[in-house]
């Protein structure tokens, strides 16, 4: 209640320099709309063009008491009042504002925090159906692999299925680490040093995918001691990283990490 | 020249929903229209994000609404928002009928709009069935199996039109994959129903409470029936988000939380609430083809009732207590319908189903003549 009476008084200071700004507009509407109600109704007798541009002919006011000889419609405008033009609305418990007084600003602060309203529960929806076509929980359950790398024998490669592709895990021979890391960085077509493509020398994680259309390289193949893709010609090194062949990339090395001494966790 | 007078898209926008001249004296009863109308988006944007996750087939269907319920971001929204407004949907429509009913909506000259709603409600019923098949619960299965097997009722090739609308010797795989087809298309058909539904109501115009021409005093639709239906949707929103979030399972059966067996009967088979007036008239009639018959009677009598002269208008005062009277059976029929058979619901749902035909084909044709009326409501406008 108080806080109305506050909100009561605060309103017209601060509506007043923008109806000020507004008046000119308000009369204009104003004195067109009186003109129609007041002036004549005759069509014949009205002005031509009405000034300010057409307007219904409902009235938004109230409906007042005409007594028969006032009235000054034709009996087709008369028709056209349902039920009766002699109605006068029963408001004896309407309490009407004072004109200028409509009460105005406070509609429309209220219009407006509902349209926030409105505005956030729009962005909730939107996003609740945009996110539901992400990834589910059992899809992001599987997006991370365990792996125990105790049976993968020294110089022997294993290929795990991780987030839906291949993944090669080479438990390399020091022969091929040395070999590995004796390559010019200048003979790469993608520098990249083997220290920096796997955690523990001793375990090359890659993943299986051909950088050039997507096929899956085969093992203990190729010019260079790793793999070979056989679809466009592709050459890998025993580090994964591409020789020969027109492969722009090394073989990508995943997220993973070592848990265990012989456990590691790919994603 | 202004754009939605000039653009051929825009002027028919205009011309139905902005401009459009609409009685000023319409109550809120005349809501419900818009109300079912947003019930179908909601019903569209749900499931066509569900069939994204689920899997229509016997092995998986139950498993895969599991997974929509704990596995898929929103998913537990989406499904219940789903299975919620398949009810709210119903409600909706029930009482835009209701509306039709007491008013007169369907008289003379607005009859195709009556017989396009009777027929969007026999579309209605049949998605809301099969839809609700798909979940492969215990309720979805024995609710397929009995309402299916009411084919047989056809003498001769009964049992052969079954073996064909299961596609197979009991509801099983087939069955499952014919009924998401056909959950998926007919909401789409619906909608096409529902244009041609206000297609034809705008070519005369809404009727208002008081049943007496109404051209003299519109309003245009955009500026005061638009924010009307808003408030409507705001309402109806408020009391979905509380069924959704708040009474998810109220409505629905705890059977249907348990995997379909079809070697094992649930004790108690109930079709969901928006059938049970259904179930009854079709229980209560103790031969089997004739309770098929009896509902087929009660959509004929429905397609039937502007051709029989609808009553209704608030001047009509029999009309309106006998519209309590009509009320009060329908609502008993639903009871009656979760109502295990015993002589006393026999008899009651007999009864019942008796005054309803007596009202739909005596009662609504007759009254008319036996009021007091200030115009009479077969007046062509």
């Amino acid at each position: 209640m108080a806080l109305r009476r506050v909100v009561a008084t605060l309103m017209p200071k601060i509506a007043q320099p923008v109806a000020e700004t507004l008046a000119p507009v308000a009369n204009h509407a104003a004195t067109c709309y009186s003109q129609l109600l007041a002036g004549p109704l005759d069509f014949a007798e009205r002005p031509q063009q009405p000034v300010g541009g057409s307007f219904r002919s409902f009235a938004a006011d109230a409906v007042t008491a005409v007594k028969e000889e006032e009235t000054k419609l034709t009996p087709t405008n008369r028709l056209s009042m349902s039920p009766t033009p002699y109605i006068k609305y029963d408001e004896h418990h309407h309490k009407r504002f004072p004109p200028g007084t409509e009460g105005r600003p406070i509609a429309y602060f209220v219009q407006t925090g509902g349209r926030f309203l409105y505005a956030s529960a729009a962005r909730l929806a939107v996003l609740k159906i945009v996110l539901s076509l992400s990834a589910a929980a059992d899809t992001m359950a599987i997006s991370s692999l365990e792996v125990d790398l105790s049976g993968v024998e020294e110089g022997s490669t294993i290929t795990v299925k991780w987030r839906g592709k291949p993944v090669f895990i080479r438990h390399r021979t020091d022969a091929e680490i040395q070999e590995s890391a004796e390559v010019a960085l200048s003979e790469l077509r993608d520098q990249q040093k083997d220290v920096d493509r796997a955690i523990n020398p001793k375990y090359l994680v890659v993943v299986g995918i051909c950088t050039h259309l997507g096929c899956v390289p085969i093992g203990g193949a190729g010019n260079y001691n790793g793999w070979f893709c056989p679809c466009h010609g592709s050459h890998y090194d025993i580090s994964g990283r591409i020789r020969e062949g027109p492969a722009p990339y090394n073989l990508e090395v995943p997220e993973y990490k070592f848990i265990d001494e012989k456990k590691i966790i790919i994603g | 020249m202004r754009l939605h007078n000039k653009v051929q898209l825009f002027s028919v926008i205009n011309s139905h929903l902005i401009s459009y001249p609409t009685p000023m004296n319409l109550n809120y009863s005349w809501n419900w229209g818009s109300l079912a109308g947003l019930m179908l988006a909601s019903q569209l944007v749900t499931g066509i994000l569900l069939a994204m996750h689920y899997v229509g087939h016997v092995d998986y269907a139950f498993a895969s609404v599991q997974h929509i319920m704990t596995d898929v971001p929103s998913g537990i929204i989406l499904r219940y928002a789903h299975a919620n407004g398949a009810s709210l949907f119903f409600i909706v429509v029930y009482v835009h009928i209701l509306r039709g009913f007491y008013y007169g909506s369907g008289a003379q000259p607005r009859e195709l709009v009556w017989i396009t709603g009777v027929v969007i409600l026999l579309v209605m019923i049949i998605t809301a069935f099969i839809g609700y098949v798909l979940p492969w619960g215990q309720m979805s299965f024995w609710g397929a199996t009995v309402i299916t097997s009411l084919a047989t009722a056809i003498p001769v090739v009964g049992k052969h039109i079954m073996y064909w609308l299961w596609g197979g010797f009991s509801v099983d795989n087939p069955t499952l994959n014919r009924f998401y087809s056909f959950h998926y298309t007919l909401p789409f058909v619906l909608a096409g129903l529902s244009v041609f539904h206000i297609a034809a109501l705008h070519q005369y115009g809404s009727t208002n409470p008081l049943g007496v021409n109404a051209q003299s005093s519109t309003l245009a639709f955009g500026s005061y029936f638009g924010p009307k239906d808003m408030l409507g949707v705001l309402f109806l929103a408020l009391f979905f988000s509380i069924l959704v979030f708040f009474y998810p399972d109220l409505l629905g059966h705890p059977d249907n939380l348990i995997p379909a067996n079809p070697y094992s009967t649930p004790q108690h088979i109930v079709p969901e609430w928006y059938f049970v007036w259904v179930y009854a008239i079709l229980r209560s009639i103790p031969n089997k083809a004739m309770g098929v018959v009896a509902i087929a009677l009660v959509f004929a009598s429905l397609f039937a009732l502007p051709f029989i002269r609808m009553g209704g208008g608030k001047f009509f005062i029999f009309t309106e207590k006998l519209f309590g009277a009509f009320l009060a059976d329908v609502l008993l029929l639903s009871w009656l319908g979760g109502k295990e058979i015993t002589p006393v619901t026999s008899f009651m749902g007999l009864c019942c189903t008796a005054f309803l035909f007596i009202y739909l084909l005596g009662i609504l044709p007759l009254i008319g003549y036996f009021e007091t009326t200030v115009q009479s409501s077969n007046k062509k406008y």
